[in-house]
C-alpha cells in the first residue's frame, strides 16, 4: 500500500484548511452558491435530491484495515451509519451535513484519504483491477502505474478545468475486471514478443449517453513514455474536445468525430514536443513507489483445515465455490466479500460490516481490501486454512452471501432513490430481483450472469455492458425501463443490444424472469453461459418471450 | 400558443443539512409538501421565485415545481417530486424517519 510522504499529507492538509474556510464563508453568506458549487465539487461534495453527499477517492480500489476502519466512523459519526460502494470503486456517504464535511475530511486525512478530483471536469480517481497484486493470470501488479498516474494528475495544473471527466483505468492481466474498454483512457500493461513490458494504451471508451469501446492508440509503449503520453492524449482532448455541448464533450466523441488516426497523430506531434520535459523523476518516482506494493510475506502452512471443511459443509463450499478466485500462491485465495444480500441495496455496507471487513483483513488478510466496480470488497490474499473461520464471521455479520457472478450479484447506481440527475430508481428494481431468484432457489442453476442497472442514461450502472442491462426513464411521468441484451465489460467487450419498447415499473421483473426462463430453455446445456447462449441464439428467442403480444400480432 | 401556467410550489434544499424545503405562505421555509404555498399565478410565481432564490443563506438551488391542490395541501404531480416529498426507498431515512421518531 502507498503511504503518504510529506509533500502529500500537506497537500490534502493544506486543501483542507481552504475548503474548511470555503464552507464557512458559503454558511455565512459571503460565498452564494454559484461561487461554491464548483469549489464544493472540487472536494467531492455534491447536493442530491434529500441532502449532501461526499464522494470519497479509494485509489484504484485499495483500502488498508485502518482506512476501512476510519470510513466505518465517518459513516456513524457523520451518516446514517452506512456507506454505499460505486462502480468506480469509491465510496459514498449520502447524508453529511455541510457544516460536518470539513471535520470528516480531517478525519480522511489522518488514514491518507480525501476527496478531492472525485467530481468535476478533471481527471478523476484512477480505476484498477480489484484482483491486482493477488491475481494469478497478471503480468505485474497494476497499482504501482496507477499511483504514479494518481500523483500526476493530482491537482496537475494543466488539467483543472476541462470540458469535461476524463476517467482512466489500469491492468494488467490476462482478463480485464477493471472495464478497461469503456474509459476514457485505458492503459494495459503488456509483454511484447521481445519480453519487455510496457503499455498498450486505448482512448475513447465510455457509457453514457453514446455508448463507444475504446481503441488502441498505441499498441507497445515504452515504459518511461507513459506519463508523457498520457499527457499528450489528455492535452489534445483538452485543445479540440468540444466545448459547446457537454454531451458531446468527451474524448469518445473527439476520437469518434475526427478518427483514431487524427488524433494519434497530435497525440504524436505533441508527444514529441513534451516527451523532453520529462526527464527521468517520474520514473525515479514510479521506481520508489514500487517499493510500497512489495507483496506481502505469504504464509505457508497446510490447506487440510480448508480441505476438510469443504467436503463437510455444504453452506461453505457453496460460498467457496462462487466467492474465490484463483490466488498466485496456490495455497492461498482471493476472497470476494459480496455486499449484495438478497434483497438489500447493492454496495452498501454499515459501519458494522466495515469493522468486520477490517479487522478480518487485518487477522487474516495481510492488511489489504479491495472495492471492486461491481460493487463488491475483496480480501486478496487469504491463506485457505483461514476461509472456515473467515466465512464463519462473515455469515455472521450478513457478507457470507455466496452470489459473486450469478444473478443477484447485482451492479445498480443510487438511481432517483438519491441522485439528482436519475431518471428512475435502480436500487428497488435490483432488490426485487435478487428477492425474486433468491425465492425460485434457481440462481447456481443459472450461472454467471450479470445485471446492471443504471437510473439515468448516464450509465453509472454500467448497463451496457451487462448481459441483462436495465435503463431506468422517465417516460412521460412514469418510471420506464429498457432492457439490453448481451453486452460485456471484459476484454471482449461488447454494448448490449437494445431488446424493444421499455417495461412499468411492477413489469420489469417479470420481464427479467421471462429472459432467464428463455434462456433456461435454449441453452445447450447448464455450461453455455446466457452470454454465450445469447451470441449463439441471438435477440429472436428473448424478443418472443418479452413481447408475446406483437408476435401475435404480426401471426 | 404560450402553454397554461399550471399550479406550482417553491422548492429548494436546505443549506446545512440538504433536506427538500418548500417555501409557506408566510415565508416560511417547511419539509413538508402539505405546508407550501400553492401559486396559481405565473407572476406571483416568477416573484415569489425570486425571493426564495435571493436567500441563498438558507437554501440552495430553490426552484418551481408543479403540484396539484389536494385535500391536504399541495400534492406532487411528478414521481420525481413524490420521491423528494418522501425519502428514499430502500431505508427509512430523511423525512420518513424524522416522522418515525416524532
Amino acid at each position: 500500500m502507498y503511504k503518504y510522504n510529506d509533500f502529500d499529507t500537506a497537500f490534502v492538509a493544506e486543501r483542507n484548511a481552504q475548503f474548511r474556510a470555503q464552507v464557512e464563508r458559503r454558511i455565512d453568506g459571503s460565498l452564494t452558491e454559484d461561487e461554491f458549487k464548483p469549489l464544493r465539487l472540487m472536494n467531492g461534495l455534491y447536493l442530491q435530491l434529500h441532502a449532501y453527499m461526499l464522494r470519497v477517492a479509494v485509489p484504484y480500489g485499495s483500502l488498508n484495515s485502518a482506512q476501512m476502519t476510519q470510513l466505518a466512523l465517518l459513516a456513524e459519526k457523520w451518516d446514517k451509519g452506512y456507506g454505499h460502494f460505486t462502480t468506480r470503486q469509491n465510496i459514498q456517504f449520502n447524508w453529511p451535513k455541510l457544516s460536518d464535511v470539513p471535520d470528516m475530511l480531517d478525519a480522511l486525512a489522518e488514514v491518507g484519504m480525501h476527496a478531492i478530483q472525485t467530481s468535476g471536469n478533471t481527471i478523476r480517481n484512477v480505476t484498477s483491477d480489484h484482483f491486482a497484486g493477488a491475481a494469478a493470470d497478471e503480468i505485474e501488479d497494476p497499482r504501482p502505474v496507477a499511483e504514479l498516474i494518481r500523483q500526476w494528475s493530482t491537482d496537475h495544473p494543466e488539467f483543472q478545468f476541462m470540458g469535461r471527466k476524463f476517467k482512466i483505468a489500469v491492468g494488467a492481466a490476462a482478463k480485464d475486471r477493471a472495464v478497461l474498454k469503456a474509459h476514457d483512457l485505458a492503459v494495459r500493461i503488456v509483454k511484447n514478443d521481445a519480453g519487455e513490458i510496457g503499455y498498450q494504451i486505448l482512448v475513447g471508451g465510455g457509457l453514457g449517453r453514446t455508448p463507444m469501446i475504446g481503441k488502441v492508440i498505441n499498441d507497445f509503449l515504452p515504459r518511461a513514455d507513459l506519463l508523457p503520453y498520457i499527457e499528450s492524449v489528455v492535452s489534445v482532448w483538452n485543445q479540440i474536445g468540444r466545448r459547446d455541448n457537454k454531451y458531446k464533450a468527451r474524448i469518445k466523441i473527439t476520437v469518434h468525430e475526427h478518427g483514431i488516426d487524427d488524433i494519434r497523430a497530435r497525440v504524436d506531434a505533441r508527444f514529441a514536443l513534451i516527451r523532453p520535459t520529462f526527464t527521468g523523476a517520474d520514473q525515479d518516482l514510479l521506481a520508489e513507489i514500487k517499493t510500497y506494493f512489495v507483496a506481502p510475506n505469504f504464509r505457508s502452512g497446510g490447506t487440510e483445515t480448508y480441505d476438510t471443511v469443504y467436503k463437510a459443509d455444504p453452506v461453505f463450499r457453496a460460498w467457496a465455490d462462487t466467492n474465490l478466485a484463483e490466488h498466485r500462491h496456490n495455497d492461498h485465495a482471493i476472497v470476494t466479500i459480496s455486499i449484495k444480500k438478497h434483497g438489500a441495496t447493492p454496495g452498501d455496507a454499515s459501519a458494522e460490516q466495515m469493522r468486520v471487513m477490517a479487522d478480518l483483513a487485518a487477522q487474516f488478510g495481510y492488511d489489504e481490501l479491495r472495492i471492486s466496480h461491481e460493487q463488491n470488497v475483496i480480501l486478496p490474499h487469504v491463506h485457505k486454512s483461514d476461509l472456515p473461520a473467515m466465512h464463519a464471521k462473515l455469515k455472521a455479520h450478513g457478507l457470507g452471501t455466496a452470489n459473486i457472478g450469478l444473478i443477484s450479484d447485482i451492479i445498480a447506481c443510487p438511481g432517483m432513490d438519491y441522485c439528482a440527475l436519475a431518471t428512475a430508481r435502480a436500487i428497488p428494481v435490483a432488490q426485487q430481483i435478487a428477492t425474486r431468484f433468491d425465492e425460485l432457489k434457481l440462481e447456481h442453476d443459472i450461472g454467471h450472469l450479470q445485471i446492471k442497472i443504471s437510473g439515468c442514461i448516464n450509465a453509472c450502472g454500467h448497463h451496457h455492458v451487462a448481459h441483462i442491462g436495465i435503463l431506468g426513464l422517465d417516460r412521460a411521468g412514469v418510471e420506464n425501463y429498457q432492457i439490453t441484451l448481451g453486452g460485456d465489460a471484459t476484454w471482449s467487450a461488447t454494448i448490449g443490444e437494445r431488446a424493444g419498447p421499455g417495461f412499468a415499473y411492477d413489469e420489469i421483473v417479470p420481464a427479467v424472469e421471462r429472459i432467464v426462463g428463455t434462456y433456461l430453455e435454449v441453452r445447450d446445456n447448464a455450461e453455455e453461459t446466457f452470454l454465450d447462449t445469447f451470441r449463439r441464439v441471438g435477440m429472436a428467442p428473448f424478443k418472443a418471450a418479452l413481447y408475446p403480444e406483437a408476435i401475435k400480432k404480426v401471426a | 400558443m404560450a402553454r397554461a401556467f399550471t399550479p406550482k410550489v417553491i422548492t429548494a434544499n436546505a443549506l446545512i443539512e440538504g433536506d427538500v424545503i418548500y417555501l409557506t405562505f408566510d415565508d416560511q421555509w417547511s419539509r413538508e409538501l402539505s405546508q407550501a404555498e400553492l401559486i396559481t399565478d405565473e407572476a406571483h410565481a416568477q416573484l415569489r421565485l425570486l425571493e426564495a432564490q435571493s436567500q441563498a443563506g438558507e437554501v440552495v438551488g430553490a426552484y418551481l415545481a408543479d403540484a396539484i391542490d389536494g385535500p391536504n395541501g399541495p400534492e406532487p404531480t411528478h414521481f420525481r417530486e413524490e420521491f423528494r416529498r418522501t425519502g428514499p426507498s430502500n431505508y427509512a431515512h430523511g423525512k420518513q424517519e424524522a416522522e418515525a421518531n416524532v
